[in-house]
């Protein structure tokens, strides 16, 4: 049984997730990306990282940002026909994603690691890419992926949360519709309460 | 004040049974610990030492008498029969069952309140001075704006995990009775040059264990952009702020860590997107809100009233509370009055059931059915009549509310500490009493005058004492409690934060201490002095000597 919810049901997963191979290197990706890059202009992943990931030679693949970036040419063929997408950890600066690939639909999905539950960063993420960068296609939310930050991440413009392995996708269904009216406009729908509905007095 | 309409009160009752749900699922072992934690904390429920603590949101300190007479039904049917007024004008119950919060939030739904965001690493609970409303030198009353930004974010899902907690203050006063300087987001209401109301910004200000200041990120915002203008600067801090350590991960840490320069122009490149965006405030929004905090049906009183100055004349036990606890009115014939939460000898801010309803009825009789809670934990009648000011005193004397020490020492501020909060380094409540016991004299309390003692039990600082004129912060010394002192610290438009005075001191001499202080500036105060002037004056020196004279000569005598 699948464990990813794409809109409002459990759907077949089409996408191989390619991962970057272990690093030696102890990694801080909590800290905010203005310490961690601007301040101290470290990287979280290795040269060596990036060349020995793993491509499988077909069928559609999500890779890390990391990879895309630098290997890019390797992938033009396959971007054309619809068969890659990219991934982003939370700490990864989405500029420089913008900054080699201007247009972001042509990538049929963007999908977001959240290493942690209690990492908000993938909010901000979600809205920038929706808002700021225009981008149309599924927006999935992996990694510590619990019910009850879906109707956030529904909210922050995200399509489709491949829900944490040992937990239940079917039941956490139920959190997407937690609200039924929510104050704020937000990427799902701009207009406040306050536009939507008239609140006379 | 605002009331509910279907919509907001359709949210708190959605929000009962999301938490209802996720309490069933972590007592039914689907959530882990670490998995409910942040879940609870959003709703306000703190794991303690003694059992959990449930803090209640109060949104920027307005109670109806309905609300608190249902906040003093739960603390009995849940808890031991009182509650904790804190300083971020919210209601802490100690003791109740974990279990028992669903329900509990369940019956304040019908009082349209909740415990929403009340805790954890999100937008809490926006605060103002409680004179909103009703202080002459008011400019413009911050409540309709605090309630549409409460609404803004209620639930704000890119905002609903930040690095930390997230505390915004507005104030629409000449004198700032929010300390918005001190908070994450301080937002100043004012009327710019067109008349238009215009909000100055301050950004990175907080207590905790690095005290700082706010800075002034933009002199001049128009009002409609208040909401957009917070996602700008919530957002790079969202994305930017500190994760990989607690303690250095609120936005004041970001801004010191960028300058303020940096992080305007991030702010400013963000805004530029946002600016105009659909949360951006209409004139009709605000006009409904208003609406909910229009002037009281207040009735044309000449400025005196003939029984009010009889009685302060040929009572001096009334005279001495009005003096302190009664508060200019915008109206004429109308006063604020201060209800203490302060009797000496118990804990700062609690407040009993029976406490609760008196108020309540008090409120309903006498004050248009409204009440406030102050961040120096009293709670507040903010419309009473001078003929009905008598009355008022009796009936909160006969019930322990009228102790006439507003302002005065003993009106300490004061966390829960150490008797029921795990995070504590020390108790701060028996400090707190042995302090009132030690002054317990209202000639000589008068005598000293206005001052703000201030006392928390770690560097969390939820007893502001960075900004008591005196400090007192409970510190661990090889895990035994110790108080760190500081004077000179001051909330209001000179806010500063205190300097330390020395070594830290038992629990034993605190009240000497503090004895010593206060005899030093009787000492050395002119005729117009309050205590923290003098101490601004003077500096930290005398008193540093006179406190630790006999510290000094005791060590002396050892060593000789
Ligand atoms: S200041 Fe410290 S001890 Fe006091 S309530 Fe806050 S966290 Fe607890």
């Amino acid at each position: 049984m699948s464990n990813l919810i794409i809109n409002n049901a459990v759907a077949n997963d089409e996408w191989t997730l390619v991962k970057l191979p272990a690093s030696q290197i102890a990694e801080r990706k909590q800290a905010g990306k203005v310490v961690l890059f601007k301040l101290t202009g470290e990287n979280t992943v290795t040269d060596e990282q990036i060349a020995g990931t793993v491509i499988p030679a077909t069928g559609k693949i999500i890779v890390p940002l990391s990879v895309f970036i630098t290997r890019k040419a390797e992938f033009q063929a396959r971007i054309a026909s619809n068969e890659i997408g990219v991934w982003i950890d939370t700490h990864e600066v989405l500029e420089s994603l913008i900054e080699n690939q201007a247009d972001l639909n042509v990538l049929p999905i963007i999908a977001v690691h959240v290493e942690r539950f209690a990492d908000g960063r993938i909010f901000s993420l979600g809205a920038l890419l929706r808002t700021r960068y225009d981008f149309k296609n599924e927006l999935r939310a992996f990694g510590d992926v619990l019910r009850d930050q879906l109707f956030f991440l529904k909210r922050s413009g995200f399509t489709s949360y491949l829900i944490r392995a040992d937990r239940s996708a079917e039941d956490a269904l139920a959190s997407l519709k937690d609200f039924t009216k929510p104050y704020q406009g937000a990427v799902d729908n701009p207009n406040p309460v306050f536009k939507r509905y008239n609140r006379a007095v | 004040m605002y009331k509910y309409d279907e919509i907001d009160q359709q949210i708190v009752d959605e929000r009962v049974a999301q938490y209802r749900d996720q309490t069933r699922r972590y007592l039914a072992g689907e959530l882990s610990e670490d998995e409910f934690r942040p879940l609870r904390l959003q709703n306000g429920l703190y794991i303690q030492r003694q059992a959990p603590m449930l803090r209640i949101a109060v949104p920027y300190g307005m109670l109806s008498s309905k609300q608190l007479r249902k906040l003093g039904d739960i603390a009995s049917k849940y808890d031991k029969g009182y509650g904790h007024f804190s300083t971020r004008q919210n209601l802490q119950l100690n003791w109740p069952k974990l279990e028992d919060v669903p329900d509990i939030l369940a019956e304040l739904a019908t009082v349209e309140m909740h415990a929403i965001q009340t805790s954890g690493n999100c937008i809490r609970n926006i605060t103002t001075d409680q004179f909103a409303g009703t202080a002459p030198d008011e400019i413009v009353d911050p409540r309709a704006m605090a309630e549409i930004m409460r609404q803004w974010s209620t639930f704000h899902p890119e905002f609903a995990l930040l690095p930390r907690k997230f505390k915004i203050a507005v104030s629409g006063t000449q004198d700032d009775r929010a300390v918005v300087q001190m908070h994450d987001i301080g937002m100043e209401f004012y009327l710019d040059k067109n008349n238009k109301i215009a909000i100055k910004v301050w950004v990175g200000g907080g207590l905790g264990r690095t005290p700082i200041l706010g800075s002034v990120i933009r002199e001049h915002l128009e009002w409609q952009h208040a909401l957009t203008y917070c996602e700008a600067i919530v957002r790079v801090y969202n994305l930017h702020g500190r994760r990989d350590n607690a303690y250095k991960a609120r936005i004041k840490i970001l801004v010191k860590a960028l300058g303020i320069e940096e992080f305007k122009r991030q702010v400013e490149a963000e805004w530029a997107h946002l600016k105009d965006a659909p949360n951006t405030i209409t004139e009709t929004e605000l006009a409904r809100v208003s609406k909910h905090f229009d002037a009281m049906p207040y009735e044309a009183l000449p400025a005196h009233d003939a029984s009010f100055d009889t009685a302060i004349a040929s009572n001096l036990a009334f005279a001495a509370w009005a003096k302190r606890s009664l508060h200019a009115h915008k109206i004429s014939g109308y006063r604020a009055v201060t209800l203490s939460l302060k009797p000496h000898g118990s804990a700062p801010g609690d407040a009993t059931t029976e406490q609760m309803h008196v108020v309540a009825n008090l409120a309903e009789k006498y004050s248009f059915g409204e009440l406030r809670v102050s961040h120096e934990q009293n709670l507040i009648l903010a419309d009473v009549k001078l003929s009905d000011l008598f009355a008022v005193w009796e009936k909160a004397r006969a019930n322990g509310l009228a102790t006439p020490n507003i302002g005065l020492l003993t009106d300490i501020i004061c966390c829960p500490g150490g008797d029921f909060c795990s995070l504590a380094n020390a108790k701060s409540i028996p400090i707190a009493v042995a302090i009132q016991q030690q002054f317990d004299n209202l000639d000589y309390l008068h005598d000293i005058g206005d001052i703000e003692l201030n006392i928390s039990g770690c560097m969390n600082a939820c007893g502001h004492h960075h900004i008591g004129h005196i400090g007192i912060l409970g510190v661990d010394k090889d895990g035994s409690e110790w108080y760190q002192v500081t004077i000179g610290g001051s909330q209001g438009n000179q806010a500063s934060i205190g300097s330390v005075i020395g070594p830290s001191f038992s629990a034993e001499e605190m009240p000497n201490v503090v004895q010593k202080l206060i005899e030093v500036y009787i000492k050395e105060r002119t005729d117009e002095e309050r205590f923290i002037d003098t101490a601004r004056r003077l500096g930290v020196a005398p008193f540093k000597a006179h406190v630790y004279a006999d510290k000094n000569a005791a060590k002396d005598e050892v060593a000789a």
